[in-house]
């Protein structure tokens, strides 16, 4: 029987870099320690009584060293764009263990003007070298959407109701002085944009911007003592299947995202009907139909229409991407630790198109395209 | 015959190499699974599903059907003069999926419904490398 984790960490601290979206004057780790020093601020905890570190994209000594703390907890996961969702499901172990006391987690990345920031992909002899490169794969825009097709065939998911996601989206956008794409569109607007990899289209892929956030956890005891009130964490889940898109098990459904919200509901709890707000990782407008479905708030097939009713946009039945997500708000190139801040800040009342008593928030994502996938589900009730 | 400039070219390592002199001598050779009597792809020194060495290389039929493609309307490097191209994925008749381009046919939605039976051909793009693209069966391209 698994220990009953629900509530027993919270997380104190919450901040992004001080501005997101072109800021060619910070290096990647930069970024990261910015991002650091906010949270740290936001929770009114002093830096030395930090002693757990966990990252992606950049080396965790590498951040410890920056920020000339000493951990004796860190946590290198490096999976992709839904790491830090994974970095608090291990933090909440590792605290209630009492492994550590307070867990920093950080994300950083130059991913627009790319100032102090290493190379990417591998070479001639990975298998992705030779298993998919050869057929001209550029990156996330004509690989991760190659399941797409698979989708729309088996469930008759249409043009439209992809690109709905990123209309309803927009939505949210508009709300939030701090998105780089704040002017509505519609429909037409997202389907008339540039063809990108047919069946994707430019307004349907994510942004490419500079940024950062972090997050401090600690155990509840512990958690009052600080500025804000304490976000306690009621589930967390984990998963990783293929290495390559092309491995993937079935191009309709990712193994990973299952594993993952499966988990991370089982140990909340708690219904689909108690989740007030949700963050579905967008990298592109496919992912959050692959997410809300993997959730369980709908049944296999069934999220184009759902998206297509606009039922997450403003004044729809289940807010989703209230800061605008990677298509509006911003996209690093490892976002979730943006749809983490977002469900603090919704959770907190501080967000910019604030959801009224939000009282349960899920945070879910992808991690390197479908390879891998973290879900967190938080409360702000004790 | 070279590879146009720029276009990445595999690799291959000892796993794979009997992979990549199938494709030389263009046939598509895959790992079978003797306790398990089934093919698999990528290549691996052991069978994925039970973890047996008892593998062996065998020919299959280059017959398949598209699953799930793009059509990138932007090059990765190297391939500027090839846009539009389909990166699709193939489900062999023999089971296993792979990466591939769909050759031989106008690159638009309506002539690639998922489904359609393709079948292997490959294009010899540098001295020691042959690419398994796939085609539209019997279309009758020569590669």
């Amino acid at each position: 029987m698994a220990w009953d984790l629900r509530k027993k960490v919270a997380i104190i601290g919450a901040a992004e870099t001080d501005t997101v979206g072109a800021i060619p004057n910070i290096t990647q780790l930069g970024l990261h320690g910015q991002a650091a020093r906010n949270a740290i601020k936001d929770a009114g905890i002093d830096k030395s009584q930090i002693d757990g570190l966990a990252c992606a994209g950049e080396s965790v000594v590498a951040v410890a060293d920056y920020l000339d703390i000493q951990p004796r907890y860190v946590d290198g996961t490096s999976v992709g764009g839904s790491s830090f969702m994974i970095h608090v499901a291990h933090a909440v172990a590792a605290l209630e263990a009492g492994y550590c006391n307070y867990v920093l987690i950080t994300h950083g990345e130059s991913g627009r003007s790319r100032v102090g920031r290493g190379g990417f992909g591998g070479g001639a002899a990975t298998l992705g070298g030779q298993f998919e490169a050869p057929w001209g794969i550029l990156g996330p825009p004509n690989t991760f959407t190659i399941p797409i097709v698979a989708h729309m065939t088996k469930y008759g998911t249409t043009e439209e109701q992809l690109a709905s996601v990123a209309v309803a989206t927009r939505q949210w956008a508009t709300k939030n002085p701090r998105a780089m794409m704040r002017d509505p569109i519609t429909i037409e607007d997202v389907l008339n944009s540039r063809l990108i990899a047919w069946p994707v289209h430019l307004l349907e892929c994510c942004l490419v911007t500079d940024g950062g956030g972090a997050l401090i956890l600690t155990t509840a005891d512990r958690a009052r003592d600080f500025a804000k009130p304490p976000i306690y964490i009621l589930g967390t889940g984990e998963g990783a299947e293929n290495m390559m898109i092309s491995t993937m098990h079935d191009f309709t459904e990712s193994l990973a995202f299952n594993r993952a919200a499966t988990r991370a509901f089982q140990q909340a709890g708690i219904e689909r009907s108690d989740v007030d707000h949700l963050m579905l990782y967008d990298a592109f407008a496919h992912t959050p139909l692959y997410g809300l479905e993997a959730l369980g708030f709908v049944k296999p097939g069934e999220s184009g229409p759902w998206f297509a009713a606009m039922n997450s946009a403003p004044g729809g039945t289940l807010p989703i991407n209230t800061n605008g997500g990677g298509l509006s708000y911003t996209h690093t190139g490892m976002y979730g630790m943006f749809a983490l801040q977002e469900s603090v800040r919704q959770l907190r009342g501080e967000a910019a198109a604030q959801v009224p008593d939000v009282k349960i928030s899920v945070a879910h994502g992808p991690a390197g395209f479908f390879a891998a996938s973290g879900t967190v589900i938080m409360t702000n009730q004790a | 015959m070279s590879a146009p400039r720029g276009k990445p070219l595999p690799q291959p390592t000892p796993e794979t190499a009997p992979y990549w002199e199938g494709c030389k001598a263009h046939e598509l050779r895959l790992q079978f699974c003797n306790d398990c009597q089934a093919f698999f792809f990528y290549p691996r020194i052991f069978c994925p599903r039970c973890l047996s060495e008892n593998v062996e290389w065998k020919p299959v039929s280059g017959k398949g059907t598209l699953h799930t493609y793009v059509i990138s309307a932007r090059p990765a490097p190297g391939f500027e003069n090839d846009v539009p191209y389909t990166i699709a994925i193939v489900k062999l008749d023999e089971g296993p999926h792979l990466m591939t381009n769909i050759v031989g046919v106008e690159q638009k939605p309506e002539n690639l419904p998922a489904g359609l039976p393709v079948e292997v051909v490959f294009e010899d793009v540098s001295d020691t490398i042959s690419l398994p693209k796939f085609q539209p069966a019997g279309a009758g391209r020569n590669a």
